[in-house]
């Protein structure tokens, strides 16, 4: 009996609760990801005046249990051209660094991997800068010009995005005076960072919407252009890796958005019914989807050297300037109380 | 800057108006439970007619075996006892028609015309080979009183020369009598 009790330590127990949490997430962040396929065709049809699958199942809900069975039962197959190794890894790495960064994110007070991670932010930049390694050996070992053309476009686009989304959250990491991102959402209790950091915002925005790859800015997969860009060759589930890592991405990127910006879990009562904060932080979270959706539904596609030009002559000036008011605004503040 | 400006204004009001798109009425017209409107003269699946007496419109001229593109339409001329001409069989390969109408316009009876169905899908590809029993209906389409052998000089058992419609009686070249 004492024995059988000694083996549930506290830690023990700490460690199981832990992987079951972060199991549940993984669990739900992929089926949410695979969902948003049908949310977002539903969305854009809506946008476009017309119905997007409305068959299979009760509002084409299952749509998506459809197209999984498809692209599970497809042939997986990979062209004798390409670099097998790197072929095979490219989409494992889309998936693992789009999944990776949800670790961070507190969906509900008191709930998420490690959403006490002292370096939170640092993390995620981290990842997503990780994440064009995926666009750019899938590009590259593809061994096909659309393919390579995909590739080089995500490179160049991430090195032109990451400078300054990195910039763009210095404002609320100032702010806050920490990179850990329930912190974060701490910080914002009576005011929601999106007013004092309205630019950071904009900023991060622009910059979230290019790191996956999605309108306006998804040069790297024009269809119009490059057919598929960097993953034209992949087929069956790698090539729905792909896929649905560009979903997790969404996802992610708007619960950060959520997290960094609107306050996370805060709202109305979430202090007293903690289920109530992942009610707000769900809300919140697919506002933004919904805005990434209405964003491909009304946005033209810029031209390559536009794209770059707007990172480098706007967006970094910008969020420099962003980064340097705050500074001197919380210095000063500071300065003051002591 | 006022460039810069000038298309911030002009994203964020193309975002506006797609949005205020959710509350138009929306274009699709739900297939199977509503049925689109098909004006009469739609290409559809081809008929073969009968004149207002009910006899066969079809004189087995081979116009459209001719005039078809795909050469879909196969028939062989047969002569009933009074002097028709009808076709013994006449197929349709649907599976190779167009749909392009070209038969309608080269037939000089009006027999053959097409009507606005299209609901003709099948599993089997053979059953997509129409024959004369599949084909033809019993009425005069969209040319309701026109009869071929009533307005033509040809003669048959029961209207010798010169007794169809608008026809005069044939002139005797032997008299010189009015």
């Amino acid at each position: 009996m004492t024995e059988s009790t000694s083996l549930w330590t506290p830690e023990l127990i700490a460690v199981v609760m832990a992987a079951v949490k972060a199991i549940v997430l993984l669990l739900g962040l992929v089926i949410v990801a695979a969902m948003l396929i049908w949310v977002e065709r539903r969305l854009l049809a809506l946008w476009q005046d017309r119905y997007g699958p409305n068959r299979v199942g009760p509002f084409g809900l299952l749509q998506v249990s459809a197209d999984m069975i498809k692209i599970f039962f497809k042939e997986d197959w990979v062209p004798p051209f390409v670099d097998k190794p790197v072929f095979l890894l490219a989409p494992a790495v889309a998936m693992i660094t789009a999944m990776l960064a949800f670790l961070l994110v507190p969906v509900a007070p008191g709930w998420g991997v490690a959403p006490d991670l002292n370096i939170g932010v640092l993390l995620f930049l981290a990842l997503a800068s990780l994440e064009v390694y995926a666009a750019m050996l899938g590009g590259w070992s593809s061994n096909s010009k659309y393919a390579l053309l995909g590739g080089l476009r995500a490179t160049a686009q991430m090195l032109s995005y990451e400078v300054f989304m990195g910039i763009a959250l210095m404002g609320v990491v100032i702010q806050a005076g920490s990179f850990q991102l329930d912190h974060i959402v701490a910080a914002q209790r009576h005011l929601w960072f999106i007013i004092p950091q309205f630019f950071g915002f904009c900023m991060f925005s622009l910059a979230a919407i290019a790191t996956t790859h999605r309108f306006p800015f998804d040069l790297p997969e024009a269809e119009q252009e490059l057919t598929a860009g960097y993953h034209t060759e992949y087929s069956g589930m790698k090539f729905g890796m792909f896929f649905v890592a560009e979903y997790v991405g969404v996802v992610l990127v708007s619960a950060l958005l959520t997290t960094l910006f609107l306050g996370g879990w805060q709202g109305p009562f979430a202090d007293r019914l903690p289920w109530l904060g992942f009610v707000w932080f769900a809300l919140k979270t697919f506002f933004f989807v919904m805005i990434f959706i209405l964003l491909r539904g009304a946005l033209p596609r810029p031209r390559y050297d536009q794209m770059m030009a707007l990172g480098w002559k706007f967006c970094l000036p910008l969020s420099l300037a962003n980064v340097l008011v705050t500074a001197a605004a919380v210095l000063a503040n500071t300065a003051g109380t002591v | 800057m006022f460039d810069t400006l000038k298309a911030i204004y002009s994203n964020l009001r193309s975002m506006v108006m797609i949005f205020s798109h959710a509350t138009r009425k929306r274009d699709t017209i739900l297939y199977p439970e509503v049925k689109p409107y098909l004006p009469p003269r739609y290409r559809g699946r081809i008929v073969l007619t009968r004149d207002p007496d009910g006899q066969e419109r079809c004189v087995a001229c081979n116009l459209c075996a001719v005039a078809c593109p795909v050469a879909c339409i196969s028939l062989q001329k047969t002569q009933a006892e009074d002097g028709r001409w009808y076709p013994e069989f006449f197929r349709i390969n649907f599976s190779r028609c167009i749909f392009c109408g070209l038969c309608e316009e080269a037939c000089p009876t009006s027999a053959i015309q097409l009507t606005p169905d299209f609901e003709m899908g099948e599993y089997d590809r053979q059953n997509l080979v129409y024959e004369k029993e599949h084909l033809l209906i019993n009425g005069t389409g969209k040319v309701p009183d026109y009869n071929f052998y009533r307005v033509a000089g040809l003669a048959i058992a029961g209207k010798p020369i010169g007794t169809a419609a608008h026809e005069a009686r044939p002139v005797d070249v032997k008299t010189l009598l009015p």
